[in-house]
């Protein structure tokens, strides 16, 4: 069997992992750069597609062709999402029965811009293997819902991948702890990561990993930490500093380089107080600089309502499993969001006793997705995840009502059967429609798909009696079949699902992405090293404007030379010659960056600095992760 | 139909070693569950995923005593989907005069009058309905099921009958308790764990 990779197809990173044949142990692949996380960052820039760390570059140059958080749109129509969309700088349109963004120039869905991600992390095992990868199991939210987890399935497909499985984040975290005897009894795992909320309470004996239930909200997550404090920040800047905006003609609001700038700061404060009490902030704008301290406690002002939102779904999950918080033996954190002290507290709290987070939370769903890579291509025998289905499966029946024929927390696979007939003489069709949720009213839950079955007989009404199998497969996913009793003749089915793509969109998003494809990775290299020597020229330029008074004439004319050596080289073709440029740029304003640093204007290279924070991210010392 | 008993090997009766019944499950789970069949051809994993999804349902319906009963139920009488299998909630004889006045605290809290006294009058009708309803299921799970397991197998008409009217009771109950629940504003997170299967 050929080799199948596990890959985490995260709202802010993603990763992709495998089992090493020797130790029996995950690993993580990192870039040729030893960069392990890969940002799920896709700029459309005028020289062709980028990706990842050189994409993240991009988002506040070419904030409307830099998609970022493209999973909180994954499966979902125009009314889920249109409420957030005013926060997201690049356009979001509505299409029929799922959303396309228009960026660069065209309109692509967000399935399509998944692929683009997942392909990079497809040609990132492939160069650490050397060999085609064609296979992967990829991790979803456990409460993603049926569309949501076609949607993926569909991005693996653009992108050349065959998904052999798609798992939940919170359970395949729990395998990875498993792997290492961590995490035994009954455990909660607790998954807050960029986007998305999870809770599932699990029940690990002899190899056995048996969901009990699992919760959660696929609209929370680190990313609206973010926001809390982006608009926080921005009226702040707007009331200390109304006259220069005024002055300068400046509506921060409607700015998108500087909502971007906004936002990247915010994440890179929240970030620097999980572990310091205080940091200051340092925003600089053509004309003022904007600074200022924010403290832990501020910061957990701006965020309490949302780690409270986590809680609900925690206690509903105990209550379905059927437990209380003493019955839970380990409770488990996974996804960067858990770095936050508040939220650490909180679970604390409410379970009554202290987390584990021995293996990094950027990194666990991914190590688990690869375990249970291993365990479908026959490496793994004595290990076995019993997973649920998070809603409920319903039909819409007279009056609108909601009949279950699944309820939330079965364990998957398992199916249902109903019978159904026609209500008119010569019915030769009959509609059904299906819903997943919690609610009573098929209005009030979401809607799946609308099932025809075709090819009854002519017969008086009520006398057909057809039976339909609705089976939910070990990746959560529905599939139905039908049967008329009487003949026992196959029912057609034709399926129209209410979100997501249809087989032929597939087929030509699988076709279009080969086009992408042929930018083959000379050239994308090529434009990943013209990008960075871009921003380091925009870098250079401001802290040039802004330090004007702190460099000599000489330090000027040497700058200036490196800044023109490198536009000249950033024309041609030649990466190395460009790379070689950037670097010797980089080292003409070490000295300016220093003094600049160390200045009133301290600072003034914040974007740069953001950026780097991010970067180490993925690193636990940095992050303070120990 | 298939008899979920059968696939565990187990004779159709009530009382069930749940400890026995999990390692069951755990080794048919290893011997079905799709992932050990991932790499066979296309028809032995259509036959994986369907045993499978059997040896699940069949869990789900013998694992939690009263869940059982609602499965024997529907086995006895032949009902292959679940097409009435719903047990009608019925109120028990006993509780009309009671249910009177819980109808009438209903009544207010939902024309808006929440104030402590009324809070405190269905807080109380609450607890006493839960107390009938655990008594409901206490019975369920013991003696009731006892007398259909000890019942010879053509003379069990009575025992299944008790079984049924002590269903619908707590359905009614638990239909009651939600609405009190809900007028009292606690939403579902009060919601009792007994309902935790059905």
């Amino acid at each position: 069997m050929s080799r199948i990779v596990g890959i985490d197809l995260g709202t802010t990173n993603s990763l992709v992992a495998f089992v090493d044949d020797r130790t029996g142990l995950p690993v993580v692949i990192a870039d040729r750069d030893g960069h392990r996380l890969l940002p799920s960052i896709v700029s459309f820039t005028p020289d062709g597609l980028v990706v990842g760390e050189a994409a993240r570059r991009q988002l506040a140059r070419r904030p409307t062709d830099t998609v970022y958080s493209v999973k909180r749109l994954m499966g979902r129509g125009w009314e889920d999402v249109k409420d957030e969309l005013r926060y997201l700088p690049f356009r979001v349109l509505p299409a029929d029965g799922t959303v396309k963004l228009a960026v660069g120039g065209r309109e692509v869905t967000p399935p399509e811009v998944s692929a683009i991600v997942l392909k990079a992390l497809k040609e990132r095992a492939e160069a650490h293997f050397g060999e085609p990868i064609e296979k992967a199991v990829v991790t979803v939210p456990a409460y993603f819902n049926d569309s949501q987890r076609q949607a993926t399935k569909d991005a693996g497909r653009i992108a050349g991948l065959d998904v052999v499985r798609i798992v939940n984040e919170p359970t395949a975290a729990s395998l990875a702890y498993g792997l290492h005897r961590l995490g035994q009894g009954v455990i909660a795992v607790y998954d807050l990561g960029g986007g998305t909320f999870d809770i599932s309470i699990l029940r690990a004996k002899d190899g056995i990993f048996e969901v009990l239930a699992t919760n959660g909200d696929t609209h929370l997550g680190g990313d609206d930490f973010d926001r809390v404090i982006m608009l926080w920040l921005l009226e702040d800047i707007q009331a200390r500093h109304c006259a220069e905006l005024e002055r300068d003609g400046l509506d921060l609001a409607r700015d998108q380089e500087s909502m971007q700038e906004l936002r990247l700061a915010a994440e890179a404060a929240k970030i620097r107080l999980s572990t310091e009490e205080r940091t200051t902030l340092t925003l600089p704008f053509e004309g003022f600089t904007y600074r200022r301290d924010i403290t832990r406690a501020e910061l957990e002002r701006l965020i309490e309502r949302l780690v409270a939102r986590t809680l609900g779904p925690c206690r509903q999950a105990l209550t379905d499993a059927g437990l209380t918080p003493a019955d839970i033996d380990e409770v488990v954190l996974v996804g960067g969001s858990t770095r936050v002290p508040l939220v650490r507290k909180r679970v604390q709290e409410l379970f009554g006793k202290t987390p584990h987070s021995q293996l990094n939370p950027d990194e666990v769903v991914a190590l688990g997705a690869a375990v249970q890579a291993h365990i479908l291509a026959g490496g793994i025998t004595d290990m076995l995840l019993l997973d649920v289905t998070p809603l409920s499966l319903g039909i819409e029946t007279l009056g609108g009502i909601v009949s279950i024929l699944i309820p939330r927390n079965t364990t998957i696979p398992t199916s249902a059967r109903e019978m159904f007939t026609t209500s008119v003489d010569g019915q030769t069709v009959v509609d059904m429609h299906v819903v997943q949720g919690e609610r009573e009213l098929a209005k009030d839950c979401r809607s799946l798909a609308r099932f025809e079955l075709r090819g009854i007989d002519p017969m008086p009404a009520g006398m057909p009696k057809i039976e339909v199998t609705f089976l939910i497969d070990a990746n959560g996913i529905l599939q139905v079949q039908a049967r008329e009793q009487r003949t026992g003749k196959a029912a057609s089915i034709e399926v129209k699902p209410t979100y997501g793509l249809a087989e032929g969109d597939v087929e030509r998003m699988i076709e279009d992405s080969f086009t992408y494809a042929e930018a083959d990775v000379e050239t994308r290299l090529l434009i990943e090293t013209r990008n960075e020597a871009d921003t380091v020229l925009t870098h250079v330029a401001r802290a040039l404007r802004q330090g004007a008074a702190l460099v000599s004439a000489e330090e000027r004319t040497a700058i200036e030379a490196a800044v023109e050596a490198l536009r000249r080289a950033r024309e041609g073709q030649d990466r190395d010659a460009i790379r070689d440029r950037t670097t010797e740029l980089n080292h003409a304003t070490e000295r300016l960056a220093e003094t600049l640093m160390d200045s009133a204007l301290k600072g003034a290279l914040g974007t740069r600095r953001a950026e780097e924070i991010m970067q180490s991210k993925g690193d636990p010392a940095a992050a303070g992760e120990t | 139909m298939t008899d979920f008993f059968q696939v565990f090997g187990l004779q159709r009766r009530l009382a069930v070693d749940t400890a026995a019944l999990q390692r069951r499950f755990y080794e048919l789970s290893r011997q079905w569950h799709p992932d050990f069949h991932q790499a066979r051809p296309p028809a032995e994993q259509a036959q994986a995923l369907e045993e499978s999804a059997r040896v699940n349902a069949a869990y789900r319906a013998l694992r939690d005593p009263i869940a059982r009963v609602e499965y024997l139920i529907r086995l006895e009488e032949g009902r292959e989907t679940r097409e009435g299998a719903a047990v009608k909630p019925k109120a028990p004889p006993d509780l009309l005069a009671e249910m009177f006045e819980i109808q009438e605290s209903l009544e207010e809290a939902r024309s808006g009058a929440l104030d402590d006294a009324t809070r405190a009058t269905l807080t109380e009708q609450r607890d006493g309905l839960r107390a009938r309803m655990e008594d409901a299921e206490r019975r369920l799970a013991g003696p009731l099921s006892q007398a259909w397991d000890a019942a010879a197998p053509g003379d069990r008409g009575a025992a299944l009958t008790a079984l049924k009217e002590t269903l619908a009771t707590r359905a009614y109950l638990r239909t009651v308790i939600d609405d009190l629940t809900a007028a009292l504003g606690e939403g579902h997170e009060e919601t009792h764990v007994a309902n935790r299967r059905d």
